[in-house]
């Protein structure tokens, strides 16, 4: 499902391209090389799995989502994702594989023109899903998160909460194989944030693969899952 | 298929991409541009068809004739016993370069000379001295040495060549032509260098917005299919608007040129939809319009759709190239 051997991770000019080693010939412009943010990470993570992804703040938590998720691509070693070697996949492949995953972003990412409804619609649109079926999938997700009466409100509406629940409405509406969160419990008071982690348990048992960075201990002692811990860029539990 | 206690459907639930194009390309900014890059293409455009009006009326007219003057045609020649006009004709027919000759006959002699002598010049007792028409063959010059020959058959005999002239003249209007191409192509390249900057700014505006779509599994081909979509209405609405505009000073500028293209003051320019008013009534202006222009102003607004949406595929297709 997902595999990282040795991977690497420079975020900077050039690293976003396939194919191309970041910071080549940067050195003599920039004087001096960014650190790593991912250094030497290797893991697996086999499908249907649940894990927490742990570390302190800077640990490289979100670059490594941002690695998972196909946002960039690693600078060195291999990211294996559904059987595909992530570096030598086409840009049709890369497409594929991302309408596989739902993203919770950290800083959710709603698009303030939209409505709610458009908003979590809009993974659907792009994977050409049939109208009415995005019109019912989204009102049921819609209705299910809670926000069934807030159909037509701009994302500026929404309190704090009600926008996270919109931005994870928006990663699962597509019932996703993967599912990486960024603190999606950030802005959600503990009975929502409850609320919320027994929704990815269970899109975890109906089969999706489920990964949660997070900060919330109280979450982590609650669901009792396997960890992936990393400390300055290092996985240092979980190999 | 709607399901029991959910919500009603949204009322309006339009394909919203999230691009948000409208506030990244606005309305007004990129049209005006184009508008003003479609005018002076027009006008540009107005220039080539002119100048190539000019040079296939001397390439095929007056540039084409050569003017024979043999004075007292029926006197014996210096050579021979044959008259001087016969053997100025012999010698002419045996020169490669003339493709038909024509003697002016007496009706035509008397046309050409009533600007100056009046209605009864036939009447006159001039010695008037034959002429001769003749057209060159395509491409060819007449021999150096043939009006030395002539003078040495018929002591008098003038050969009036319009080809050094003509020639000039027709390079002149080559270069025009080329001036004016080489205008449209630099209009059409500053267009595509403008359009290129609106979207690039929009691309900026909306960077979050594209990034996201593109994490969500939308394709380049999607994203700069809206973007080329919106720029390439944009650059559209702004060549109908720079064609409108030029349409007037077209109109009024062929009117002007159509007797030095035609020949004739009262004759329209070939090609010409017949009828050489003019005014703001556009089916006058239409009018008064060659062929060439009639087509080509048309066809100046889907030529800026066409560059606007071919400069925002490319300029979007490069800027996702930065993502994986």
């Amino acid at each position: 499902m997902i595999r990282l051997q040795d991977v690497s991770l420079r975020i900077g000019r050039g690293s976003n391209r396939p194919g191309r080693t970041p910071f080549r010939g940067f050195g003599w412009r920039g004087g001096r090389r960014t650190p790593e943010v991912l250094q030497g990470v290797s893991f697996a993570v086999p499908a249907g799995a649940f894990r927490w992804l742990l570390g302190p703040s800077g640990a490289g938590k979100s670059s490594l989502l941002r690695v998972l998720q196909l946002a960039v691509l690693p600078s060195t070693g291999q990211f294996e994702l559904f059987g595909t070697e992530v570096q030598r996949a086409r840009r049709s492949q890369l497409v594929r594989l991302r309408r596989r995953m739902g993203v919770v972003f950290q800083d959710l990412r709603l698009l303030p023109e939209l409505s709610v409804f458009d908003n979590v619609a809009l993974p659907m649109r792009l994977a050409q899903v049939p109208e009415p079926r995005v019109q019912a999938d989204v009102i049921e997700m819609l209705s299910w998160i809670g926000l069934g009466r807030r159909l037509q409100a701009r994302p500026g509406e929404l309190s704090g909460g009600e926008q996270q629940r919109a931005a994870i409405a928006r990663a699962v509406v597509l019932r996703p194989p993967l599912l990486l969160a960024d603190e999606p419990t950030g802005s959600l008071d503990a009975p929502q944030a409850l609320r919320l982690m027994e929704l990815l348990m269970e899109l975890n048992q109906l089969g999706s693969t489920v990964i949660v960075a997070t900060h919330n201990d109280q979450l982590i002692s609650h669901f009792k899952a396997p960890c992936l811990r990393l400390e300055r860029g290092r996985l240092v539990e979980g190999e | 298929m709607r399901r029991q206690g959910l919500p009603a459907m949204p009322p309006a639930a339009r394909r919203a991409d999230g691009l948000g194009l409208r506030r990244a390309i606005p309305d007004r900014m990129l049209p005006s541009v184009v508008a003003a890059m479609a005018f002076l293409a027009a006008l540009a455009f107005a220039g080539a068809v002119g100048a190539h009006a000019l040079a296939a009326r001397w390439s095929h007219g007056a540039g084409a004739i050569v003017t024979v003057q043999v004075p007292d045609p029926q006197a014996p020649a210096a050579i021979g016993t044959a008259s001087r006009i016969d053997t100025v004709l012999a010698t002419l027919g045996g020169t490669g370069a003339i493709a038909s000759r024509h003697r002016l006959g007496a009706q035509e002699l008397d046309a050409l000379l009533q600007p100056w002598l009046g209605a009864r010049s036939g009447l006159l007792a001039l010695p008037l001295p034959a002429v001769l028409q003749l057209r060159l063959q395509p491409g060819a010059g007449l021999p150096a040495t043939l009006a030395a020959t002539l003078a040495g058959a018929a002591p008098g005999t003038l050969v009036e060549d319009s080809a050094a002239w003509s020639n000039r003249l027709l390079a002149l209007t080559y270069s025009l032509q080329a001036c004016a191409a080489l205008a449209l192509l630099t209009v059409a390249a500053v267009a595509g260098w403008v359009v290129a900057l609106a979207t690039r700014a929009g691309i900026a505006r909306r960077r979050g917005a594209i990034e996201l779509v593109h994490g969500l599994g939308g394709t380049d081909s999607y994203v700069a299919g809206r973007f080329a979509r919106r720029t390439g209405w944009l650059a559209l609405v702004g060549g109908a608007i720079g064609a409108l505009v030029a349409l007037p000073v077209l109109a009024q500028l062929s009117r002007l040129a159509a007797p030095f293209t035609a020949g004739a003051s009262d004759q329209a320019l070939p090609g010409t939809v017949i009828g050489s008013q003019t005014g703001l009534w556009p089916t006058l202006m239409l009018e008064a319009l060659p062929l060439p222009l009639l087509v080509g102003l048309p066809a100046l607004p889907l030529a800026t759709g066409l560059i606007g949406w071919l400069t925002a595929q490319a300029t979007v297709r490069a800027w996702l190239r930065r993502l994986p």
